[in-house]
């Protein structure tokens, strides 16, 4: 069937109409990337330390040379402490050129490849980059932004792609059989949503021991989210099962004695597909945020592993805000951008997806 | 129509039921003998954790300590112990809900106050570089999360020293007369209320001007203009009743979701709600606490809808039909 990719095909041509929807596809797919290649674009492991220099401030990157001259490269001037508190001063005798794929804390790119090159550092080993600043513990804020990155990027996805398999599932059940099915899943579902969300979240998170781990803090947000995630759906793909139940091509495909599970999951879930994916990328930042909200909690992902939740977490005493604003700066736009990009591509999936609201929007 | 009130009524009853059910249920889940645990705080008294151990039945089975647990909640409203306050936890919680609601009244008004007149003055001029220029600014506004927004005002705060910096009540607040009083508290209210009020601002400020959009490309708008009616009598008087419909029947839904709107605006300004008081339960390891302040939460979102769905109907008899 040539055809068959046509809807698909013509939905990529509308999204890709858009500027916006384009812009906001590029930002995914670049920061899915960073996070993939974390350790290798970050200069450092997340959980390194330069205890000299905590809360060191975003470096200047220089081009110039102290007499005004082309240095060859762009190079950062090694700082020295003023005093016992978190103040530096640049040492403009000690200029640091940046190299590159330069040796440094060894890694696995994919958890597979070994290595120990970074895409850029500075020698020798007792100097510290931070092109971003530096927190409280002294680790660099851009390296902990790439590996946060890993945490919070895709703990959303996973979350929403578990509970939007079971609210597909248990919505087209209750649809498509009726009867007790219908009603029990349906009253499961009304009592999760009469549950404010936020308040879920921390009972939910209150049935897990108080102390995780990093891997099993993820896990357990993982199955947080898919438990709170799947109701809403399943009450929409509910409706849209009912409707589409009473169509023509169900009854023929009945008629043709497939079993039920089959016209239900290859001939009627199908058809809520556009709906699907324009809900799910809808969804996606509330699953991030939420992350963000436990981690800044401290009842997320815990220290020394990052999480752009709990870099925030680090901006949450007045002096940090005060007096060190990237602790907040950075992992803010981050999380900023990310949630923007979704609702840009939401926005322009349901445009490209539906003809008609296109169409009257135009 | 009296037969559908009954009914919105009664439906609520297995459900509120289903909520105690449900809260009993993650209470057995979380981990830990916690009154044994509970039993080496020298800060509790044995006694208190007797008397809980025989109001709830924790030395029986399950199936005994849940319905002792219905009919505690229900019956008594006595949800339990709080372990951190030493108090028990409905004690706790009445004036936290107090202050949520204080808050999130504060957030409608920054919402509905602003939304709803910016959302006419955008759609007055559509089209036109304010209403570009609003409808990116909600747009954008939209994406900032409120744990952004909220530390952002606290910043604010911190560095100007025009609000204070989280809490409800000044330290000096027992000495104040009634006026000042009302004033602290005001100042208190305004960056939270703002943090709360903002994303739902930006969501309604959309929703007026579409609202208000549709009804201007209607006929009886074009037959109001025909006859010679100037365009501020065909705004307000005809094209702003029209719109407002759809805007009233969100307003209800709204309610329901008075309390979880302030939650985070809360945490971040040490307001003394509900959502603060959740959060410090669960790092308290306070198990009663948080399962009774969620169970508040969930019953003040029913009651929001039941009130909404009851309000709708008075309004509009016409629903009950459908």
């Amino acid at each position: 069937m040539p055809d068959a990719d046509r809807p698909a095909r013509r939905a990529w041509r509308e999204l890709t109409r858009s500027r916006l929807s384009v812009a906001a596809l590029a930002a995914l797919v670049a920061l899915y990337l960073l996070a993939a290649l974390a350790p290798f674009l970050a200069p450092y492991a997340e959980d390194r330390m330069d205890r000299a220099r905590f809360y060191h401030p975003p470096q200047r990157l220089h081009w110039l040379n102290a007499a005004g001259r082309w240095a060859g490269g762009p190079f950062v001037y090694a700082t020295t402490p003023t005093g016992p508190g978190a103040g530096y001063r640049e040492d403009r005798a000690r200029p640091l050129p940046i190299r590159f794929f330069v040796k440094g804390d060894r890694y696995r790119l994919f958890g597979l490849v070994p290595s120990d090159r970074h895409l850029f550092g500075v020698e020798p080993a007792g100097e510290s980059v931070f092109l971003l600043g530096a927190d409280g513990y002294g680790r660099d804020e851009w390296s902990r932004l790439l590996f946060g990155a890993q945490v919070s990027l895709t703990v959303g996805i996973v979350g929403i792609v578990i509970s939007f398999t079971f609210g597909l599932l248990l919505g087209g059940l209750a649809g498509y059989y009726g009867g007790w099915v219908d009603a029990l899943l349906m009253r499961l579902s009304e009592l999760l949503l009469s549950i404010p969300g936020l308040y879920l979240l921390i009972s939910l998170r209150a049935v897990f021991p108080a102390s995780l781990s990093s891997r099993q803090a993820y896990l357990a947000i993982v199955a947080i989210l898919a438990f709170i995630g799947w109701a809403s759906l399943a009450r929409v793909i509910r409706g849209m099962v009912l409707s589409l139940r009473t169509r023509d091509f169900v009854a023929a495909a009945e008629a043709l004695g497939l079993p039920r599970w089959r016209v239900l999951t290859r001939h009627i879930l199908p058809n809520t597909v556009s709906y699907v994916i324009v809900a799910a990328t809808v969804a996606v930042p509330g699953y991030i945020l939420a992350e963000v909200f436990l981690s800044f909690l401290g009842v997320g992902v815990q220290e020394p592993s990052a999480s752009w939740g709990n870099m925030l977490n680090q901006a949450r005493s007045l002096r940090a805000l005060h007096d060190f604003p990237w602790l907040l700066a950075v992992p803010g736009v981050a999380i900023f951008v990310t949630v923007m990009a979704f609702n840009l591509l939401g926005d322009g999936l349901r445009d490209a997806l539906d003809p008609r609201r296109a169409s009257r929007r135009g | 129509m009296r037969s559908y009130v009954l009914k919105r009524i009664l439906q609520t009853i297995p459900l509120l039921l289903g909520l105690v059910v449900l809260t009993f249920l993650l209470l057995q889940l979380a981990p830990g003998d916690f009154l044994n645990t509970l039993a080496q705080d020298p800060q509790i008294s044995p006694a208190t954790l007797d008397a809980m151990r025989h109001r709830f039945g924790l030395d029986r089975p399950w199936t005994v300590q849940m319905l002792l647990y219905l009919r505690n909640v229900i019956l008594h409203f006595d949800l339990g112990q709080s372990f951190s306050h030493h108090r028990p936890v409905a004690d706790v919680l009445r004036p936290a809900l107090g202050n949520t609601l204080l808050l999130a009244g504060a957030a409608a008004c920054v919402t509905w106050g602003l939304a709803v007149p910016l959302g006419v003055w955008a759609a007055a001029r559509a089209r036109g570089p304010a209403d570009r220029v609003l409808s990116v600014a909600a747009f954008v506004t939209l994406s900032v999360p409120e744990l952004l927004s909220g530390l952002l005002l606290l910043l604010f705060a911190a560095r100007t020293g025009w609000f204070p910096i989280g809490g409800m009540r000044s330290l000096d607040w027992e000495q104040m007369a009634w006026g000042a009083r009302v004033w602290d508290l005001l100042r208190h209210l305004a960056l939270p209320a703002l943090v709360a009020g903002l994303v739902p601002l930006a969501a309604r400020f959309r929703q007026m001007r579409g609202s208000l959009l549709d009804v201007l490309h209607l006929d009886f708008v074009t037959a109001a203009r025909a006859k010679g009616l100037g365009e501020g009598q065909v705004l307000f008087k005809h094209a702003l009743r029209n719109a407002l419909n759809p805007m009233i029947t969100l307003f209800g839904y709204t309610l329901g979701s008075l309390v979880s709107g302030s939650f985070v605006a809360e945490v971040i300004f040490s307001w003394p709600g509900l959502g603060r008081i959740t959060v410090e339960a669960l790092l308290a390891q306070d198990p009663y606490l948080v399962m009774g302040a969620v169970l508040l939460a969930a019953v003040v979102l029913v009651a929001g809808n039941l009130a909404a769905d009851l309000m709708l109907v008075a309004a509009d008899p016409r629903i009950v039909d459908a």
